[in-house]
């Protein structure tokens, strides 16, 4: 990992998104963007609005509402000498490209005997919060990152959406970048500097002795906010930013286990099967020994994201949540 | 449809031998392949193309080294067409490593990206997206190349092939779609995959995306080579997407171990009729291109080709274990 120590600028995660893609798209000609009103609107969320302006619609290209040929049709053009960014407005719609992602993207390169580049990137978003009900409102990482042959991250932070995002375009694989809706408005300091953060890699956001948090996305902020309310009942929690779902930096997450011997793993994948488990799992196996207690799993229950605000607050883990797994434990 | 009578005549003669070349290459391969497959000597699933030679030839003989192509489960005919060696073929199908995939993909998966071949897919039309996204390529690189996707008729009831040509419609890419209509979907036929409306010209699935639109004889190499002849030069003028129904028949079953339960009395032999490598080589001895001794000789070299290449697949290595771990990444390996 390079990080910056020279200056930095404060920015929304969703700016950055807008800067970092604009940077890679001066940096590499080959790098360009497909998906739903990526021109005009800027994207689903209007993060990428300007960029037809900056590079034309040849690069920042409409596609119609076709996830299929939109994901495959970036497949392709990766295999032959360009470098795609597919925006695939929710991740729920990552479902109608279902086989283009499971049997195509991820499994052409090592099917093909390993050598053949697929420098590809899908950026989506989970979205939890946004009362948008079932189909809007999910977090599928888990999913994708059940697949071999993809590389899957979450970005979380302004500062890790700039050098998660480069090192994806940089990559010569398929990389799914999830987004967050909730983190999007988000604002924290960014190194200006030009940086990538290694894909496999994460971060401790926030050292402490007693408890581990492992937190991805909205939920890093939940964890970092419980952190805060802890302190001053003097309870020291460390918080660690997977940054990366697949590959799974295990050796980063079991040593901060070790040293705590308590963890809380909160994401909003559902409970059953979701990241947590493989988070879980992976504590479990590395740090058993040096465990105090079984590792804390929180997620969303096993239903589907209700619409109504009552109902949906009910099934989302929130920083009360996380706070009250903390206090379990410590 | 187009008839090769009258077409003919501006082929050259060594283009024409060139294709019975090719299509007695993808014939014996394939025959000898299916005899070691009832050996047990080749593992997996094995869909033959036996029947279908003068599509993958005809096409492939329109294309250039630039061009791409993406083909389906049934793809050894396309493989060959294109160019791929049938020793390293066949290890693949073997599962060695000497193969093209280094015994990772099989039959279903031969690739070679740096022959333009973007691969065979175990997913009916699979490949169809990605032949759209090579040929959205060629066209963003400023280039001329054309992307080719072989499909089946089947092919054209899956959502991707409306998507893709769509999408290529819009955008006007040089994208050639070859529908190789072999009358049967896996193991049912045709008047059950498609309406009454379709079943006289499958290219009408292309009409509202504005495709060129032709229908050949599949079992006449010239009239599918002349076809694609046309379609290629218009993709290379910038001037979109072409769609031809190759109209066939698959001699053999879905795959090997199909009973054939569903096929008429006598379809299969009034079909045999019109084998292209009974007419075709009938066509060229008729026309003084070439005599009986020569083809006679093709026959016999090719049949040796084919044996080597076998005895190459035999005498090859299978892949160490280990390298199950590799090849996922371009970093190598499997993840952590």
């Amino acid at each position: 990992m390079s990080t910056a120590a020279g200056d930095v600028e404060e920015m929304a995660v969703r700016d950055v998104i807008n800067q970092t893609l604009g940077e890679e798209m001066e940096r590499d000609d080959r790098v360009y963007i497909q998906g739903i009103d990526v021109s005009g609107r800027g994207g689903t969320s209007n993060i990428l609005k300007g960029l037809d302006d900056r590079f034309g619609t040849d690069r920042v290209r409409n596609t119609p509402i076709s996830e299929v040929s939109m994901v495959g049709s970036g497949l392709g053009a990766a295999a032959t000498g360009m470098r795609p960014v597919v925006e695939v407005m929710y991740c729920g719609f990552l479902g109608v490209a279902g086989d283009q992602l499971l049997n195509q993207v991820a499994k052409m390169r090592y099917m093909f005997g390993g050598e053949l580049d697929l420098p590809m990137v899908i950026r989506t978003k989970n979205v939890m919060g946004a009362n948008a009900a079932a189909q809007h409102s999910q977090a599928l990482h888990h999913w994708l990152a059940a697949i071999p042959g993809l590389k899957v991250v979450c970005t979380s932070t302004p500062a890790d959406t700039k050098g998660l995002l480069k090192a994806a375009v940089r990559s010569d694989d398929p990389v799914i970048v999830f987004e967050h809706g909730g983190v999007y408005n988000r604002k924290a300091e960014v190194p200006t500097e030009d940086y990538v953060y290694e894909i496999g890699e994460a971060a401790i956001e926030r050292p402490g002795d007693d408890v581990t948090v492992v937190a991805t996305q909205n939920q890093l902020w939940n964890a970092l906010e419980a952190a805060d309310r802890l302190s001053a009942e003097g309870i020291s929690v460390e918080v660690v930013n997977p940054r990366t779902i697949s590959p799974l930096d295990t050796e980063t997450i079991v040593e901060s286990a070790r040293k705590t011997g308590r963890c809380v793993v909160v994401d909003d994948t559902p409970l059953s099967y979701g990241t947590q488990s493989q988070l879980s799992a992976t504590i479990s196996e590395g740090a058993f020994w040096d465990l105090d207690l079984p590792v804390k799993r929180l997620g969303v229950d096993n239903v589907p994201i209700p619409f109504s605000p009552t109902l949906e607050d009910e099934v989302i883990p929130g920083t009360d949540d996380v706070v009250d797994a903390i206090l379990d434990l410590a | 449809m187009s008839s090769q009578g009258e077409r003919s005549a501006a082929i050259a003669d060594q283009e024409r031998i060139e294709m019975l070349r090719t299509m007695v290459r993808i014939r014996k391969f394939e025959s000898v392949i299916q005899n070691k497959f009832a050996d047990a000597e080749v593992p997996g699933f094995l869909h033959l193309y036996i029947g279908q030679e003068a599509i993958a030839t005809g096409v492939c003989q329109a294309l250039e080294e630039r061009d791409y192509l993406t083909s389906t489960h049934r793809g050894h005919g396309h493989c060959i067409a294109r160019g791929l060696e049938t020793d390293r073929m066949a290890a693949e199908l073997y599962g060695k490593e000497t193969g093209y995939c280094k015994g990772k993909g099989g039959s279903m998966h031969i690739a070679d990206v740096n022959a333009g071949m973007l691969g065979a897919n175990g997913i009916v039309a699979g490949g169809i997206p990605i032949a759209t996204g090579a040929a959205l390529s060629a066209k963003m690189r400023d280039t001329d190349e054309v992307a080719v996707s072989f499909f089946g008729d089947g092919a054209l009831s899956e959502g991707a092939f409306h998507e893709s040509f769509n999408q290529a419609g819009i955008w006007d890419l040089p994208l050639l779609g070859i529908v190789e209509n072999n009358q049967y979907g896996e193991m049912t036929g045709l008047e059950e995959q498609h309406p009454p409306s379709a079943l006289d010209d499958l290219t009408i699935y292309g009409e509202p995306y504005g495709v060129t639109r032709m229908r050949v004889d599949g079992m006449d190499v010239e009239a599918v080579y002349e076809a694609t002849l046309e379609a290629v030069e218009q993709a290379r003028n910038g001037d979109g997407p072409a769609l031809i129904e190759c109209v066939g028949y698959r001699f053999e079953g879905h795959h090997e171990g199909d009973s054939q339960f569903y096929r008429p009395d006598g379809e299969l032999e009034e079909w045999k009729q019109r084998d292209p490598l009974l007419t075709y080589p009938r066509k060229l001895i008729d026309d003084g291109v070439l005599t009986e001794e020569e083809h006679q000789e093709i026959e016999a070299e090719i049949e040796a080709e084919i044996e080597d290449a076998i005895e190459f697949a035999r005498n090859s290595d299978y892949p160490d274990p280990q390298q199950a771990y590799e090849g996922v990444y371009s970093d190598g390996g499997e993840q952590a």
